[in-house]
């Protein structure tokens, strides 16, 4: 097992120097003058000249790489172009939103993802099913944008009034406000990165609220992560569900599924207790591949719904030509993702012990 | 040959097919993708696209761009969709589906759009394919370091979330149609390279290669017309399923304004300029989110179909 780890580890290594190296040429290989494209119309050759010079885009590419290499080992992800803020401060502020919506997205798939995927391969063919892989099949093809103005206007303008009604925008209601961790605990002069991973947490405004005992401030942050998790959660569900059914339909047809249900055990239990948690791997594998798709599809999500992440920071940056945080995001998410895929790799590992070996 | 000798068997025994039994690997592929219900469907949905984008001009006679304002009396924007057939006043201008901001015909733009969004599913993904056809090919046939090198190039490729490193790349390349074809092709190499070395190792080692070496044919042709027009019938399964996948990633560059530019009629971007108008003109998004919709609808199931068709695997 340790060993299985080390030499996955290790292999992650190159890749992470690859991820890197492509995120920096993007700025300083592909064809296009950086100071041009970033600065658009303000460029001028003077500026330019400047600017050039300011970042070290005159020396050697080589020595810009080493250079900016370093700068990623201290966690200097370089400043916006537009604000002038450092882009690790702006991630801070931003991710903790982002990471909430994602796990209220993930957490809809598996919950409905799993359950009617196992409900399709146990009634097969039945209308349930053929309903429910047509609804998946649906389910893949809307686009996150479409579904996401879709269930603003049903749920924010058609239901109006109604007690079905969801806010179409925003964290919070207007006049609800989340009082941050340090502010509830008298802890106003902690400074340094336990103060950073204080604010951090309170910005995940689920758990401060859970934390703290915030009751209606909870409810109210839930209510508006419902409409965005939906959309962000409705491609991965249609995937796991077709992945569990799938799966499940392979392990069913096992000798040792035929031998439990000889030997006399309810079906009910044959599915539970040996099929499910056999027909889990390949679930787990998928789980971990859709996490990039909704890092990626938080992008229009956080647009859609108005609320402040990473996904909004960057198409915020896109709209307004800000390279530098556009690199730096897209560095740090590459990252999030290589480091699932290890920890889903890993995982694998201890669920099933025939990888180690081979 | 193993079907002619089973046809009188089947007739001795009194089975009578329908129709003749179908002989060759396309005849048998075409009969088995007609069997499977998803991929008609798929077909039906892809067949109606194309006919509409061959045809747009008919179905939809005003001119996607083309400003309405002073050439139309009582038009005016943002008007809902109105049908004279069903009970729309006729004092008012009949559209489908309205106008837009611009005082375009919005019903126009859907239907053009189909133009927009078929040319950007072949192309991205016919791009893919070339790229990934010659890497994996390469990678596959020449082996050792030259392997080693790219396919960890695809790997890194593989390591990002596809949307972001397209938005990255459309951002270093400029904002356009063109360059976010580009961008989302490039992102879906990987998965065409490995496809197509996957194949190439598996059948140059066969006989019929090994022939063709012995009697001194060079590298490149025993390649080229050899191994590759035998590994393409994967490629061509991934490559449906990839179009799907393609026609909605480069709706979404457009959305966030950095694919098509106005005023092309691509739906993605219609959606994305209009959707301040969600709650005033829904029917500026719900017309292309749907059209949309379908198109990616339909490749899916064209994809599913044409890969249980074409899986030897799945043969029932």
């Amino acid at each position: 097992m340790t060993r299985f780890i080390v030499r996955r580890l290790l292999l992650t290594i190159p890749v992470l120097f690859g991820v890197i190296f492509v995120v920096f040429a993007a700025a300083r290989i592909l064809p296009g003058d950086p100071c041009r494209a970033q600065l658009g119309e303000r460029a001028t050759d003077a500026v330019c000249a400047d600017f050039n010079r300011r970042n070290g885009y005159d020396l050697p590419i080589p020595v810009q790489f080493t250079t900016y290499l370093g700068k990623l080992a201290e966690g200097d992800l370089g400043a916006s172009t537009k604000t002038s803020l450092p882009v690790t401060q702006l991630l801070v502020q931003r991710l903790p939103l982002t990471l909430e919506l994602t796990v209220y997205a993930l957490a809809f798939a598996l919950l409905v993802g799993i359950p009617l995927g196992i409900i399709s391969a146990y009634k097969r063919n039945s209308p349930i099913d053929v309903v429910t892989m047509m609804v998946a099949n649906l389910g893949v093809s809307i686009p996150i944008f479409v579904l996401g103005l879709l269930l603003a206007f049903v749920f924010g303008l058609l239901l109006r009034g109604t007690p079905f009604a969801l806010p179409p925008s925003g964290r919070l209601t207007s006049g609800v406000s989340i009082r941050p961790l340090v502010e509830v605990w008298g802890l106003q002069a902690l400074a340094g990165p336990p103060r950073v991973l204080l604010d951090f947490t309170s910005n995940i405004y689920s758990l401060n609220a859970l934390i703290t005992g915030q009751w209606n401030v909870l409810a109210d942050a839930f209510r508006h992560m419902i409409l965005p998790a939906v959309a962000l959660g409705t491609i991965p569900l249609a995937i796991i569900a077709r992945i569990t059914r799938s799966s499940l339909l392979d392990v069913l047809g096992q000798d040792y599924i035929r031998t439990a249900r000889a030997k006399g055990l309810p079906d009910i239990k044959v599915v539970t207790r040996h099929g499910v948690p056999n027909a889990m791997l390949p679930v787990v594998t998928v789980i971990g591949l859709q996490l990039g798709g909704l890092l990626a599809g938080a992008v229009l999500t956080e647009t859609i719904f108005n609320l402040a992440g990473v996904g909004l920071a960057v198409y915020d940056a896109i709209t307004g030509r800000d390279f530098a945080v556009i690199q730096g995001f897209t560095v740090v998410i590459a990252v999030v993702y290589l480091l699932v895929n290890l920890a889903v790799d890993v995982s694998y590992a201890r669920l099933d012990p025939r990888i180690r070996l081979s | 040959m193993s079907a002619n000798v089973t046809q009188p068997t089947a007739e001795l025994l009194g089975d009578q097919p329908a129709a003749p039994r179908t002989t060759g690997l396309w005849r048998d592929t075409v009969a088995n993708i007609l069997r499977q219900r998803n991929a008609v469907v798929g077909l039906a949905i892809i067949t109606l696209l194309v006919l509409a984008a061959i045809f747009a001009d008919v179905i939809a006679p005003i001119p996607p761009n083309k400003v309405l304002l002073g050439t139309e009396a009582g038009v005016r924007k943002l008007s809902p969709p109105c049908v004279h057939l069903l009970g729309c006043p006729t004092d008012r201008p009949q559209h489908l589906l309205g106008t837009d901001t611009n005082v375009r015909d919005e019903w126009s733009r859907v239907v053009h759009g189909a133009r927009v969004s078929l040319q950007v599913g072949f192309v991205t993904v016919g791009f893919a394919i070339v790229i990934g056809m010659l890497i994996g090919a390469v990678a596959g046939y020449a082996g050792g370091v030259m392997d080693n090198g790219l396919m960890r190039l695809m790997d890194v490729v593989l390591a990002f979330p596809s949307l972001i490193l397209a938005i990255l790349i459309v951002s270093a390349l400029g904002h356009s149609l063109i360059n976010a074809q580009v961008a989302i092709g490039i992102v879906a190499i990987p998965v065409y390279a490995r496809v197509m070395r996957a194949s190439v190792l598996s059948i140059k080692e066969q006989d019929y290669v090994t022939a063709a070496r012995a009697l001194g044919a060079s590298p490149g042709s025993i390649l080229l017309r050899r191994i590759v027009p035998n590994s393409l019938t994967p490629l061509i399964v991934q490559g449906t399923l990839g179009i799907g996948g393609a026609v909605l990633e480069v709706a979404a560059l457009s959305f966030i304004g950095i694919g098509a530019q106005p005023p092309i009629a691509e739906w993605g971007s219609m959606v994305g300029l209009e959707r301040g108008q969600l709650f005033n003109a829904p029917w500026l998004i719900f017309g292309p989110g749907i059209a949309l919709s379908l198109t990616v609808f339909g490749f899916n199931l064209l994809g599913d179909g044409l890969r249980d068709a074409l899986d030897p695997r799945l043969n029932r």
